[in-house]
């Protein structure tokens, strides 16, 4: 309680000390790099737009679009990150007809670095998502989900490292506990582990052993539930080390990203962005390279 | 609006040892939308180009017409969209159940999470069964003791407009069971009775545990978005309405 309070005075402190006009002056001579974030969830096979006729999506999303605006954002800042949160399957007939080879041929494309496994990546069995494996160029990083004694077995890490102009970024994956969600026919041997225990292992071996600058979070467990019921809400407010947590499932529309004291009573960013492809999150982590500076605030603006 | 934090870094005591001394100072989040100001990149719609186009053979038959769009979110406890999903199953299922085994279903009930898209004003095609009901789950009939029945209305009493048919679910002020009727009557102990449903829900889907242990078992190998599209076929106009089948009084 001690170490809360002594933050919370200094987050003010810092404030006050950032807030005057002499800390532009300052930030004008200092190095920083830009690590730019760029996330999607729950898209689920919406390869084309939604239709003109559309009741609540007309002419949105869409794959094609979506390349655009990331290769965009990709040339203002090659530092860039894409990321999926899982359920990149089920939900038009491009997943019937082709059982999800599409979606990770352009998500190939589109040359996402990493994605998690959703509920619905399993709807052809642990089986229909291995045998798509071949046509993901990505990472498929799941840290809960032991798929030992199943075709997915070797096909997943539980975290990657990236290294983005010196800046080292650690990603791992969180899938939501199949029983109830998806059949045993389906999931087979599949087994779910405690995703609060993993993301403190996870977090604390890629940011002490891995020694990475950022650290973040591709969850497939909800944004937040009315039962008791592990979410991103509550596995931000439970673990430490963690600067971001890219959320789905729950095709949670948000206003902006949501703030959370995380259990050192540190901050951490919590995201989802809809579903179907209609948004495209971006979140833009600014390092100070100088470590000599005293003044090691951190500044959200969402 | 901007929200404004400042706060010591902690971990930059853990980056304190390596060569660059990175420390995150700034974060910056928002949500940019996909909209059609954003043209499309022309070789990926080439790429798609021969994908859909095999789709659209057989996704654009038009099945019926609908006067009005409907939507699973439009209310509590039953929503037209669910009215016309588990109507359907039962109208098209107990036939086949019947020549099958001699009896009759007695009721239906599906999940809400089951229906996956509006169903929009306009021609209904195979693309709207395939839109509503992507899955390919099929049709179970499972036959439950009385208790088992009574297990389901528990479950039924959280609000949620799981499509149900031939069932009536009356919840008292303080969102109580008050009554509840199956095949027209309040449940009798001793009786069995044949719930229609599917094979994702039986085996556990959602939680409805009351499905795991029926009494008998009859798979009907057929799926619900086949039911959907025979249904549409069967109908000019789909215009089903919201009703006092599951009613908060």
């Amino acid at each position: 309680m001690i170490r809360r309070t002594f933050i919370k005075q200094t987050g003010i402190a810092t404030a006050a000390i950032s807030a005057l006009p002499s800390f532009d002056l300052f930030a004008e001579t200092k190095k920083t790099k830009t690590i730019t974030i760029l996330h999607t969830n729950d898209v689920h096979s919406h390869i084309d737009p939604f239709s003109p006729e559309d009741a609540l999506h007309p002419n949105q999303g869409g794959v094609a679009r979506r390349l655009t605006l990331v290769e965009a954002i990709r040339k203002e800042n090659p530092n860039t990150l894409l990321l999926d949160a899982g359920d990149i399957f089920q939900g038009t007939p491009y997943f019937n007809f082709y059982g999800g080879e599409l979606e990770f041929k352009l998500m190939s494309l589109l040359k996402y670095d990493a994605a998690t496994i959703g509920n619905h990546d399993f709807d052809n069995g642990v089986g229909g998502l291995a045998a798509q494996m071949p046509n993901a160029s990505f990472k498929m990083l799941s840290a809960n989900y032991d798929f030992t004694n199943t075709t997915m077995e070797g096909l997943t890490k539980p975290y990657e490292v990236f290294i983005k102009d010196g800046i080292k970024i650690g990603v791992f994956g969180l899938g939501i506990q199949l029983e109830g969600l998806v059949t045993k026919a389906l999931s087979k041997e599949t087994e779910y582990l405690d995703p609060v225990e993993i993301a403190q292992d996870m977090s604390r071996i890629l940011k002490e052993e891995e020694q990475c600058d950022l650290v973040i979070c591709l969850s497939h467990l909800g944004y937040d539930y009315k039962f008791d019921k592990i979410s991103d809400i509550k596995l931000a407010e439970k673990t430490r080390n963690i600067d971001l947590i890219i959320g789905g499932h729950t095709h949670t529309f948000l206003d902006k990203p949501v703030i959370v004291n995380n259990a050192d009573g540190v901050e951490v960013l919590v995201n989802q962005v809809g579903w179907a492809g209609i948004n495209l999150g971006r979140i833009d982590f600014t390092f100070n390279l100088d470590g000599s500076i005293s003044n090691n605030a951190r500044t959200i603006t969402v | 609006m901007i929200r404004f934090f400042s706060l010591l870094f902690l971990a930059s005591i853990a980056v304190g040892c390596k060569d660059s001394q990175a420390t995150l100072t700034q974060i910056n989040g928002k949500q940019i939308a996909i909209t059609d100001s954003l043209k499309g990149d022309e070789a990926i719609l080439e790429y798609i180009a021969p994908y859909r186009q095999r789709i659209d053979e057989e996704m654009g038959a038009v099945l019926a017409y609908a006067p009005t769009s409907l939507s699973k979110s439009e209310g509590p406890y039953n929503t037209a969209i669910g009215n016309m999903m588990a109507d359907a199953v039962y109208e098209l299922s107990n036939p086949v159940f019947k020549k099958r085994t001699g009896k009759e279903i007695d009721a239906v009930l599906l999940n809400h999470g089951g229906i996956r898209s509006t169903l929009n004003a306009g021609d209904v095609t195979m693309r709207t069964a395939f839109d509503i009901m992507p899955f390919e789950n099929s049709v179970v009939v499972v036959e439950l003791s009385s208790d088992q029945i009574k297990e389901m209305f528990s479950y039924l009493e959280s609000g949620k407009a799981h499509p149900i048919s031939n069932m009536q679910i009356i919840l008292d002020q303080d969102e109580k069971l008050k009554s509840t009727t199956i095949n027209g009557k309040p449940v009798e102990e001793g009786k069995t009775y044949f719930v229609a449903t599917n094979d994702y829900l039986q085996q556990g889907g959602d939680r409805m545990t009351f499905f795991s242990k029926p009494v008998s078992m009859e798979v009907l190998d057929y799926k619900i978005r086949t039911i959907l599209v025979d249904y549409f076929k069967a109908k000019d106009t789909i215009a089903p309405v919201r009703d006092d089948r599951f009613i908060q009084e």
